[in-house]
């Protein structure tokens, strides 16, 4: 139950895990995790864009202000925790 | 495969991707077993069988389409002198490997190797939770040599190898055995859809799975989310809620199958000049096909729902299996010869006696003397 003992935390830095792999595709990426092999789809170019320069802002919010609009950031926030939980992203 | 599919992401999955999401990769007809159900009418090697060499140019084709993992099945792809060096080619080209296998060929050597492999994982095919059950379908010894595999691999620690079942009217009652089977082993389970494809085009009315068998099965896998189907089932989703998966059929928009000798089908259930697309062999390789073929065009546009439209369970079923219907003569934009509403069996029995499209013997060893007669 990995994802119970994860405490997400949109002040720090985050980064796409090293075992992930993103393609991109006609509705944004599919990502594949190499270690548990778990495929994701990643439902907006915007998402996919944001996860995958995250790990070159300071912070996930830094990272959304960047280029997400305002009104949908909670939205992407709440995306980006479930990524979280399921290893895809990781505090670093 | 964990996806929340909404209907606009079914949508868009329908129009295809830029590279298949599952790509089954038969590495050769050859096989030491003939099984009655078997897709592909495996048995004999055929002479144009990829080489070492053309193989690993469509791995490195399928690096450059940042396909994640290839299954490679057959045949029994691991009496091919060069599996190996093909697995180790794949991986190192970022291209994981899931390989199904018999077992005859996973000695404990082999077993301690593959344990110590990442991005390999195994598929042990099995039939049945005893000799009896499995035996029927896929011949004398088959059930031994397939748990001795599964002794190995978990004697080798290779952790959750999976175990392959294809499920069918007599092991349907077996699925808690076939359950407790995996978890002792630390394996996970799969249950696919047996196809009256290849040779299962002869055994398919015997085998497969009656209504009931069916409807048990949707309440079975609805209680377990974690044992695989590779979307087998989605023909159920008209029981009520849908199972876990895409629920649709991927054929040349999601999936795709590339068999020993390069030719490239929508999806491993249709090997037939309908549904071929073009040979690897071909200018402009598997890529051209993936992205140009007139077939994948046409297989990505929206299809009609038929005879099926008036049917409150299309959107659920979507149909069914394109494969299903097609080798048992039913129109493609008809209904499943399972459709649990039953409009399958109504539709078959209103056919007109007349030819079914046919597989084909393939490369089904010949039949041996006292055997029987195709």
């Amino acid at each position: 139950m990995r994802g119970l003992l994860i405490d997400f935390d949109p002040q720090a830095r985050y980064r796409l895990d090293g075992r992930v792999a993103l393609r991109p595709e006609p509705f944004g990426a599919l990502a594949y995790h190499y270690g548990d092999r778990r495929l994701t789809f990643l439902r907006s170019a915007l998402l996919a864009e944001v996860v995958r320069d995250l790990g070159s802002h300071p912070s996930v919010d830094a990272a959304l202000e960047a280029v997400v609009p305002e009104a949908q950031r909670p939205a992407y926030r709440h995306a980006l925790e479930a990524l979280a939980r399921s290893g895809l992203i990781r505090e670093c | 495969m964990s996806a929340d599919a909404h209907p606009r992401l079914a949508d868009q999955l329908k129009g295809g991707l830029g590279a298949p999401i599952c790509l089954t990769w038969e590495l050769t007809y050859g096989c030491n077993l003939s099984c009655i159900h078997c897709l592909s009418s495996s048995g004999r090697r055929d002479p144009r069988e990829l080489s070492t060499a053309e193989a690993m140019a469509v791995f490195d084709e399928l690096h450059d389409l940042q396909v994640f993992y290839v299954n490679i099945g057959g045949g029994e792809p691991t009496i091919r002198a060069d599996f190996y060096e093909l697995v180790d080619y794949s991986v190192s080209r970022g291209v994981g490997v899931k390989f199904s296998t018999n077992g005859t060929t996973i000695s404990p050597e082999r077993a301690r190797r593959l344990a110590g492999s990442d991005h390999v994982d195994v598929q042990v095919s099995l039939d049945g939770a005893d000799a009896a059950t499995n035996d029927a379908v896929r011949g004398a010894g088959s059930y031994a040599a397939a748990r001795r595999a599964m002794d190995h691999l978990a004697a080798a620690g290779f952790g959750a190898f999976k175990i392959s079942v294809v499920f069918t009217r007599a092991n349907a009652g077996q699925l808690d055995e076939l359950e407790a089977l995996a978890a002792g082993y630390g394996a996970e389970l799969r249950l696919t859809r047996l196809r009256p494809s290849g040779r299962g085009a002869r055994s398919w009315a015997a085998l497969h799975p009656t209504r009931d068998q069916q409807i048990a099965l949707y309440h079975w896998l609805r209680d377990r989310p974690a044992v695989l189907t590779g979307d087998s089932f989605f023909h159920l989703s008209a029981l009520g809620e849908s199972l876990p998966g895409l629920n649709l059929c991927g054929a040349g928009r999601v999936v795709c199958l590339v068999d020993p000798v390069g030719d490239v089908y929508a999806c491993p259930f249709v090997v037939h000049p309908r549904f071929r697309a073009g040979s690897v062999r071909d200018p402009g390789g598997f890529t051209r096909i993936w992205r140009r073929s007139g077939l994948f065009v046409e297989l990505r546009q929206p299809s009609s729902a038929g005879a099926c439209a008036v049917c409150g369970s299309y959107d659920a079923c979507q149909g069914g299996c394109m494969a299903a219907k097609f080798f048992t003569g039913l129109p493609l934009d008809g209904p499943d010869p399972e459709c649990v509403e039953g409009h399958g069996e109504a539709m078959l029995a209103s056919l007109p006696a007349g030819p079914v499209p046919s597989p084909g013997a393939g490369h089904s060893a010949p039949v041996s003397f006292g055997g029987r007669r195709r």
